[in-house]
């Protein structure tokens, strides 16, 4: 018996030891070879084998961070394991899952498997019009049989033993006087869906990111989002994806509503709901709609989807120089660092001032302080908001054309002159309040605090089929597990004294724990309960 | 009013945890009293064809060399263990209940309401089981894990009632967990199978065993069956659980697989019991081999609940801790 053969076989089939690969054999030259690697790839020990090397191969991806879902994880990581970072980084340990050696185990996985669907579903094509087997010669020798005696013509028995069969939803034939019945053809179906499913999913993921893009915004109250490329503050995209293919709707964010939790003590401060309130411009349209987006609800537009992913403070702040004239006035997001959104963020003047301006700004929503004096946020909701800014001058590095991240602030060229180091005590606002810059330079004004919404936009094409297809995995699976394929004979004997013996088999063909149930139940029906006569082995 | 609602659903629970301890001291002194007698071995028609077949003939149908024990009346002391679970399910059931009034919510959004839900379905699974076949031989197993697992998350995970937070504020809470936990269940008493599956093997091998397999219990090509039947119903609901979890992930993340800790677990655990199924159509890894994945499976399944919940970084951090 050749393996392939063994591959036709239901999934219930177990391999049986066949020393048919003699170890160290003739020579099998390069097509033999190549034969000899494809059916050991395609046989059910190699495919479990690489099945169970995908779960060990996917545990390090859960032990080390991840640069797809957790960058920061993996920077933490190089400052914390200076000498292992280079070898883990060096075996793809932060990029597990896109990693040559996981892809490798997954890939040979789907090709051992579809090695295996193919001809199975040759096999059940064939098996779908084949007529159900040839009577076995000795029935009682089965493991599920029941005799019953009858007083009846044997051509009246075999009709309507095949009716009660048909009615039970077997396939049918007659031999002799013997009916030959088969069911269940839907176990493998399910079976060859199932895999084949799996397969569909590994397509739709793999074609699906060369047509999606997603990016990530930083709106604040008031302002709009506009979905194109440059109107992201970081954006990524598959390969077939062009500049034009972005839908160019606006979304403003009208508001961002926070509510905290205020009565249970043990959760005062938990936040219980985001709402951003946003109004929705589609593209060559005068009309707006407004909407609603919440943590567990996005908003679908054009294709895309909008979630409202994090949140945070963005104080308004207005810097005037020497002669009252404004040289910087906007809303800043800060960056919240703790559950009590303590909050930082960085302010940068270049121009209009003598000197390039550079200020490192917390923001304590509920100011508090701590024992050593510092200050700090005691709540999360605007109860008591705090400003407070460190104040440095000099070359901000900003005319070198090298992007730099608006939330840090380089200061190595910088020289400090407000804020803990300095004589000077850093500048502590309160909204409207008003302070002067060391050293004459001008002023600064805490206007006001917005909030702002961390917006994610995604446009996914394939994500409806890989629904579309998980959705078969499991119609398939439930079927493939819960179906069951079985073969049932019935055989009719005249005896010597005119009376019929019925001979009622079953035989399952994979796990079946409701065969010998079944044959019982189709006996009785057909020749009414009759113990004195039936036995079960 | 909250608090008072959580503290008689503690006490209850508590009052539940020593039921079920009773009822495992009960049921180890019947599998105590069953070994006494451990070489008389029930074995059924099917079984003895089964091991016919497994020994190459398939001819005759010997008799059992040893007579089948006559139809034996339950053990006092198993009784006394089935109505003990009974009991402890009945008050840990209301204490699961009243924790959910007092969250106004369903009870299973932190790690100590998912553990006291947890383990209610694990006895739920195991009693409703107990009324289509005799599984009783594995009520030590069972109640001795429930009351260990309660033992824990009461000393190491209990937390007090907090709201939700927007992220867990979604009908999938209610969809996503409780089917995952109802396989969860499935997989525990497949679990508590193999294990007894893997010392019948030892038994049957005619190896030395430490503890002498007590009389009355399947052979162990019955217990796997039964495993693999229990094991395929926990396997659907993890397959559900992985589905539904992406979609819910689609909508509160925005994206619906991003390999976060406990998506990689999820995966595992569905990878390791896909080839459980497997290896029962594999040469060579039917029987023993095959049940030491369903407990590979399993210490995956203790493994993402106990330690990926608590020790690693992930978006699923939800234990409350």
């Amino acid at each position: 018996m050749s393996r392939s053969s063994d591959l036709a076989r239901p999934s219930d089939h177990i391999e049986s030891d066949d020393a048919g690969e003699p170890v160290g054999g003739p020579k099998l030259g390069f097509v033999g070879s190549l034969r000899f690697f494809w059916r050991q790839l395609t046989s059910m020990r190699t495919a479990l084998f690489l099945l169970l090397l995908l779960a060990i191969a996917a545990v390090p991806g859960s032990l080390v961070p991840q640069r797809s879902s957790d960058p920061n994880g993996v920077v933490q990581y190089r400052v914390d394991h200076p000498d292992l970072y280079p070898i883990v980084d060096a075996l793809q340990g932060f990029d597990v899952y896109t990693s040559v050696w996981f892809s490798s185990i997954y890939l040979l996985l789907f090709v051992s498997l579809i090695g295996c669907v193919l001809p199975r579903t040759k096999h059940h094509w064939q098996a779908l019009r084949a007529k159900p087997p040839r009577t076995p010669a000795r029935l009682t020798r089965l493991d599920d049989v029941q005799v019953r005696s009858l007083a009846d013509d044997p051509a009246t028995a075999l009709d309507r033993a095949e009716q009660l069969l048909r009615r039970r939803r077997y396939r049918t034939e007659r031999y002799g006087a013997s009916i030959s019945a088969e069911r269940g053809y839907l176990r493998e179906t399910g079976n060859l869906v199932f895999h084949a499913s799996l397969v569909g999913i590994l397509l739709a993921v793999a074609l699906g990111g060369s047509f999606g893009y997603s990016g990530q915004k930083i709106v604040v109250e008031g302002e709009p989002f506009v979905n194109y490329v440059a109107g992201y503050d970081s954006f990524t995209r598959g390969r077939l994806v062009s500049d034009v293919a972005l839908d160019p709707y606006r979304i403003t964010l009208d508001s961002l509503d926070v509510v905290y939790e205020t009565e249970n003590e043990h959760a005062v401060g938990q936040a219980l709901d985001y709402t951003a309130n946003v109004t929705v411009q589609q593209p060559g349209e005068s009309g707006t709609a407004t909407s609603t987006i919440k943590v567990n609800e996005p908003l679908r537009v054009d294709g895309t989807t909008v979630y409202l992913l994090g949140n945070g403070y963005a104080p308004r702040i207005t810097v005037r120089n020497a002669d009252g004239d404004v040289a910087f006035s906007g809303a800043v997001p800060f960056l919240p660092q703790d559950t009590n959104l303590t909050s930082i963020g960085v302010v940068k003047v270049p121009d209009g001032l003598p000197e390039q301006l550079g200020m490192i700004g917390f923001f304590y929503p509920t100011v508090g302080q701590l024992d050593t004096g510092a200050l700090t946020s005691a709540y999360p909701d605007l109860t008591d908001p705090v400003l407070q800014l460190n104040v440095y001058e000099g070359d901000l590095g900003l005319d070198e054309g090298v992007p730099v991240s608006v939330y840090t602030l380089e200061t190595d060229d910088l020289t400090q002159i407000a804020g803990r180091g300095t004589d000077v005590p850093a500048v502590d606002l309160a909204p409207g309040q008003t302070a002067d810059l060391p050293d004459g330079l001008g002023s600064v004004t805490f206007d006001g605090v917005s909030r702002y919404a961390s917006l994610e936009i995604h446009h996914d094409p394939s994500q409806g089929w890989v629904l579309l297809f998980a959705i078969l995995v499991l119609a398939g699976l439930l079927t493939s597990l819960f179906v069951p394929r079985r073969r049932m004979w019935v055989k009719v004997l005249t005896e010597g004294d005119g009376r019929l013996r019925v001979e009622y088999a079953g035989l399952a063909r994979g796990d079946d724990p409701g065969l010998s149930a079944a044959v019982a139940e189709l006996a009785e029906e057909h020749a009414g309960a009759d113990p004195a006569l039936s036995r079960t082995t | 009013m909250t608090q008072t609602l959580d503290e008689i659903s503690a006490i209850l629970l508590f009052s539940g945890m020593g039921v079920y301890a009773l009822a495992f001291i009960a049921f180890t002194l019947d599998l105590a009293r069953r070994s006494a007698r451990a070489d008389v071995v029930a074995e059924s028609g099917a079984e003895r064809i089964a091991r016919a077949r497994a020994g190459g003939s398939t001819a005759t149908l010997e008799r059992p060399p040893v007579a089948a024990a006559p139809a034996e009346r339950a053990s006092a002391s198993l009784r006394v263990g089935v109505t003990l679970a009974v009991l402890g399910w009945l008050l840990h059931l209301g204490a699961t209940v009243l924790r959910g009034v007092a969250a106004a919510r369903v009870p299973w959004a932190n790690m100590y309401e998912f553990a006291m839900t947890g383990t209610l379905l694990i006895m739920g699974v195991f009693l409703v089981l107990l009324v289509r076949r005799d599984l009783r031989f594995l009520g030590a197993i069972i109640t001795g894990l429930v009351v260990l697992l309660l033992g824990i998350s009461t000393v190491g995970f209990r937390v007090e009632v907090v709201p939700l937070p927007p992220a867990l504020q979604s009908y999938w809470l209610v969809i996503h967990v409780l089917v995952a936990i109802l396989a969860t269940a499935f997989f525990t008493v497949g679990f508590a199978l193999s294990l007894v599956q893997l010392m019948q093997a030892r038994r049957e091998a005619g190896r030395q065993v430490r503890f002498r397999m007590p009389a009355s219990i399947p052979s162990s090509t019955a217990l796997e069956n039964s495993a693999y039947r229990v094991v395929i119903v926990g396997f659907i609901f993890w397959t559900f659980t992985l589905i539904a979890g992406a979609i819910w992930a689609e909508h509160a993340w925005g994206r619906y697989w991003g390999w976060d800790t406990k998506e990689v677990w999820t995966f595992i655990i569905w990878t390791i019991y896909a080839g459980y199924i497997h290896a029962r159509a594999t040469r060579g890894w039917r029987g023993s081999r095959s049940a030491w994945l369903a407990i590979v499976g399993y210490s995956a399944v203790l493994f993402n609940f106990g330690i990926v919940n608590v020790f690693f970084k992930g978006l699923h951090a939800y234990s409350g801790l």
